[in-house]
């Protein structure tokens, strides 16, 4: 089958959706490949490097829309290119199929199949198909190099010769792909990020990218984003004015504001007010990444740059992967030989348009002749962080019990112990001498102190305890020096080498173990 | 000076003795600890060479003070990692004169008994006290310094040999003589005959053969035990010392013998337990020399691959990792790479990486042998963890590095229930998304048996001498 990629007709696109690279591995995948001419131009590829790629240039868009059994391109289709698809052909591409019900119409009516790429699920196994995402990433980092050509100043703070430089501070919000794009990029340009998004379990994700989470004091049901399918939803009225609080008070510090919040299919919430672009400083950039969507501060106006009375720019640009292009199409090209690898299993040129697939069947819009919008909720469940499990909370009366019953099985277990030492010792006492028994009392008393006192000695001082005890036990010094005025000349001998020894542990035994216990500190 | 005297510094010793121990419940309260123990012996013996008995002090002292000396220069100079062997031959020498003692307490009754009363009147000290026994209380004494002398022979070969084992010098492997615990039997009987005889007789002749039968005992228990199993045995005969000493206490009638031998007597034999319930051995069949033994079936094979990996993959790694967990054994300790995993340390911390050590309770040839090497390493003893702290942990870590240590990282101690070490608590390295595995080369452990850890996904071998190999890795993370 030939997969073709016409010029993209949507005035000021810039990207391709096949580039000299995805087209070589479309081709091992069993295609042929075609381009329209010229559709690579805006992008930096020429029609020559798609030849040299063994990519056949076709002359006109109604040639190639002919030849194609399958469409790839970038911008949802306009109304002439709807009218070229038929039923043997699948169409792969951005749709908008919420806002777009005249088009999948079109498409249905022709019985064309037609994958909108927007609608690839978020699970791990997609993240190579979607193209919102790697768009989004695009797009974070654009606006943040946008708003510094913009913003008159540098992104870094520094001390020159010529004079103190303070940093800029940036304001991300939504920390989406895009958002966190944007906030990568400005902390690595120097500038002093701070970040905010109604889904507080991105905070993470926020500081890890060297930003600051900007907490609200607010206390809410914590909204789980992953059942959403990691998207952000709605949120109440109290938390949004919680939300606006906090922006009032950051918004004359902030020279640069990066808006990235969007909620599917809906219009974009309004999160910058115009008081808020009033107190900001003169000179300040905000990037409206939400402009297609009527934006986060109602003062943007769509795909225009404007001055504000108090010279507040904002941008409302919103082809901003267009606007490099050829980073784009490589990426968005690459998302689109994934999801053709996925629509390929035997890898032999044949579409096989599994419905039962997850992936292929979220992104399926319209399939012989029918329309599949919306998909069902994916088999998978997106990126949902599961609820913890709950450890069942014992109750007061259960562990009362449990208490007792410890407490029972500890007395007599002691009890026992007690008995039969007891009763040893009561043995001993009845046919051992008075004298010997004096002594024994000692010892058991000194093990009994012993054990109690080991006990507590904490695991990474066991080798300085053993040479504690190494140490001491050379007490043997005593019985040595007690008979070491002995008038037997053997007594004295063997008593001094006693104490020879012994003298060489004590020394040796407390200098180790002085030596080991300095070493231990705290940091 | 009076008795009265003697006695009361006595009672003030063996409580600095008690603080002293019972201070080691702390890093900090461990160093006023020590002082306890220094002045307590101190005051032990100065008592007891201005008390009765006590002659030729000043030789006493002399011999104390070279024996100091010698003492001091041999702590002074040891390494840390060789402080095992220290350890056990200083166990070596507290046994041999436990039994030159109990000779004596021997040689000074047949003096006493072969005087006449008027000459007994004379006496003073020890000999007097003796002189006043009755025939029963002699008996005692006789058994009391029998068995003094039995421990003590008992530890004096046993930490001759686990010196020299520790220290290399004798092949670490269980090796035991033809009969194996018959042997020990034998003269562990051979033993209580000559006690019965010695009771009968008095001569010194059975007295001897017991010795030599306890020598033999001591020897040939600590050859019949492996290597990994020396934490244990190291305690258990700090253990014997003790009781040694009490014996000895008994039979010269000391307390403060008795008292302090008992302390440490009960130290070992609870550190030797806890060491023991941390490898899930009975005591009694490690003190037997009985390891691996009957095994109920075929142990698990191990399918695999073990895969190696050169300093630059480990320093990749490192880099991305937020928390490390190391985890080091007897290898770290061998290779002296103590300096450089602590270095490593400092740079990944330096870096905000969150890094923690994880001990296993037998890890190395002490117990908390580990401890000490980190410690001398000037690693924080916060960040230094114990097993049962630790392990829930793994699956948080990114990055697990093991130094040296093999049996107690070895996942077949849970999984595989025919294994040698079934059941032994082990560290769960395996759950930390990758290990690395600091190794020399591809034996097996001390235990001699097979490391499924070594063949698992998520493992990587970093073959090479502890030393080198971290040597290397520090050059690549700055």
């Amino acid at each position: 089958m030939k997969i073709g990629t016409p010029k993209e007709v949507f005035g000021g696109e810039n990207r391709v959706a096949m580039t000299p690279d995805s087209a070589k591995q479309l081709q091992k995948l069993g295609y042929e490949c075609a381009i329209e001419t010229g559709a690579g131009l805006n992008a930096g590829f020429s029609d020559a490097t798609y030849e040299a790629a063994g990519v056949e240039v076709v002359k006109t868009a109604a040639a190639l829309w002919k030849a194609s059994d399958i469409i790839a391109k970038v911008r949802q289709p306009d109304a002439t290119e709807l009218k070229r698809l038929n039923k043997d052909k699948t169409l792969i591409s951005f749709f908008n199929p919420a806002g777009n019900e005249d088009g999948m119409a079109a498409a249905k009516s022709k019985g064309a199949n037609v994958i909108a790429m927007e609608m690839v699920p978020r699970i791990s196994r997609a993240q190579k198909m979607d193209a919102l995402s790697s768009m989004a990433n695009i797009a974070g980092y654009r606006a943040v190099i946008e708003a510094g050509n913009n913003f008159g100043r540098f992104f870094t703070g520094q001390i020159t010769a010529a004079g103190k430089v303070p940093p800029a501070k940036v304001l991300v919000v939504g920390a989406g792909v895009a958002g966190l794009a944007a906030i990568g990029t400005s902390t690595s340009l120097g500038a002093i990020t701070y970040a905010f998004d109604v889904r507080p379990e991105v905070a993470e994700q926020v500081e890890s990218m060297g930003a600051e989470f900007v907490y609200l004091d607010f206390e809410e049901e914590q909204q789980d984003g992953a059942a959403s399918g990691g998207y952000a939803s709605v949120s109440s009225p109290e938390f949004r004015e919680a939300q606006l609080a906090k922006f009032r008070e950051l918004a004359p510090e902030v020279d640069i504001v990066i808006t990235t919040a969007l909620i599917p299919n809906r219009e974009a919430p309004e999160l910058w007010t115009e008081d808020m672009v009033a107190a900001m400083k003169p000179g300040s950039v905000i990037v409206d990444l939400a402009a297609e969507k009527g934006g986060n501060c109602k003062l943007t106006v769509m795909d225009e740059k404007f001055v504000t009375e108090n010279g507040v720019t904002i941008i409302g640009y919103t082809d901003f992967p267009s606007r490099m292009a050829a980073q784009s199409s490589s990426l968005y090209a690459t998302n689109i030989r994934h999801m053709m690898t996925d629509l390929t299993p035997e890898k032999d040129g044949q579409i096989n348009h599994d419905m039962e697939d997850d992936v292929i069947r979220g992104a399926t819009v319209t399939h012989q002749g029918e329309i599949t919008f919306p998909p069902p909720p994916p088999k998978v469940q997106a990126i949902a962080a599961k609820p913890k499990e709950v450890v069942p909370e014992l109750t007061p009366e259960e562990k009362r019990a449990a208490e007792v019953a410890a407490f029972k099985a500890q007395t007599k277990q002691q009890v026992t112990l007690l008995g039969v030492g007891g009763a040893l010792l009561l043995g001993v006492g009845l046919i051992a001498p008075a004298s010997f028994m004096q002594h024994f009392i000692v010892f058991v008393l000194a093990v009994f102190v012993g054990f109690q006192v080991i006990w507590n000695v904490s695991h990474s001082l066991h080798t300085p305890l053993m040479a504690v005890t190494n140490a001491i036990s050379s007490i043997i010094i005593l019985g040595a020096l007690m008979q070491i005025g002995s008038s037997s000349f053997l007594v004295v001998l063997l008593a001094a080498l006693s104490v020879f020894m012994a003298g060489i542990n004590i020394f040796g035994g407390f200098l180790v173990t002085r030596r080991m216990l300095a070493m231990f500190q705290k940091s | 000076m009076d008795f009265g005297f003697t006695t009361a510094a006595y009672v003030v010793a063996a409580i600095l003795f008690i603080l002293s121990l019972g201070g080691l419940s702390g890093q900090e309260s461990a160093k006023r600890a020590v002082w306890y123990g220094i002045v307590g012996m101190g005051l032990a013996v100065f008592a007891t060479l201005i008390g009765p008995g006590a002659g030729l002090w000043w030789l006493s002292i002399i011999l104390i003070a070279a024996g100091g000396m010698i003492g001091y220069q041999l702590a002074s100079k040891v390494e840390m990692t060789q402080m095992p062997e220290l350890v056990a031959g200083m166990h070596a020498l507290v046994g041999l004169a436990a039994v030159f003692v109990g000779f004596n307490a021997h040689f000074e009754l047949l003096n006493v008994a072969g005087m006449d009363d008027a000459a007994k009147k004379t006496l003073d000290g020890f000999a007097a006290l003796l002189a006043k026994k009755t025939p029963v209380e002699v008996n005692i004494l006789r058994v009391e310094a029998a068995l003094g002398i039995w421990i003590g022979a008992v530890t004096f070969t046993g930490s001759v040999i686990a010196y020299g084992k520790l220290s290399g010098k004798v092949s670490s492997n269980a090796t035991k003589l033809p009969g194996g615990h018959m042997l020990n039997a034998s003269a562990a009987a051979l033993s209580v005959i000559c006690l019965i005889w010695y009771l009968n007789s008095g001569g010194f002749m059975p007295l001897f053969i017991l010795t030599l039968a306890a020598l033999f005992i001591g020897y040939h228990l600590i050859m019949g035990i492996g290597g990994a199993d020396m934490p244990v045995v190291v305690s258990m005969l700090n253990s014997y010392s003790g009781w040694a000493a009490a014996a000895i206490g008994f039979s010269l009638g000391n307390d403060l013998l008795i008292v302090v031998g008992a302390l440490v007597g009960s130290s070992g034999a609870i550190l030797s337990y806890i060491m023991c319930k941390a490898m899930n051995r009975s005591f009694v069949s490690v003190i037997l020399g009985g390891f691996g033994g009957a095994q109920s079936g075929a142990a698990m094979e191990v399918e695999g691959e073990q895969i190696a990996i050169e300093a630059d993959g480990v320093a990749a790694a490192l880099e991305d990792a937020d928390s490390v967990v190391i985890i080091p054994g007897y290898g770290m300790a061998v290779a002296q790479a103590q300096q450089n995993v602590a270095e490593l340390t400092r740079r990944l911390r330096a870096k905000g990486k969150n890094v923690r050590f994880a001990i296993h309770p037998v890890a190395g040839r002490l117990p908390g042998h580990m401890n000490v090497l980190l410690a001398e390493a000037k690693v924080p003893y916060d960040i230094v963890l114990e097993m049962d702290e630790i392990n829930d942990d793994f699956p948080d870590t990114d990055v697990a590095i093991v130094i040296g240590s093999n049996d107690i990282v070895n996942p077949a101690a849970q999984e595989d229930p025919n294994s040698p070490i079934a059941g032994m608590p082990v560290l769960e390295c395996w759950k930390a998304k990758q290990v690395f595995v600091s190794k020399r080369g591809q034996g097996t452990g001390y235990s001699g048996i097979e490391n499924p850890l070594f063949f698992k996904e998520n493992t990587r071998m970093f073959y090479g001498d502890a030393k080198a190999s971290l040597d290397k890795l520090l050059g690549m993370i700055e």
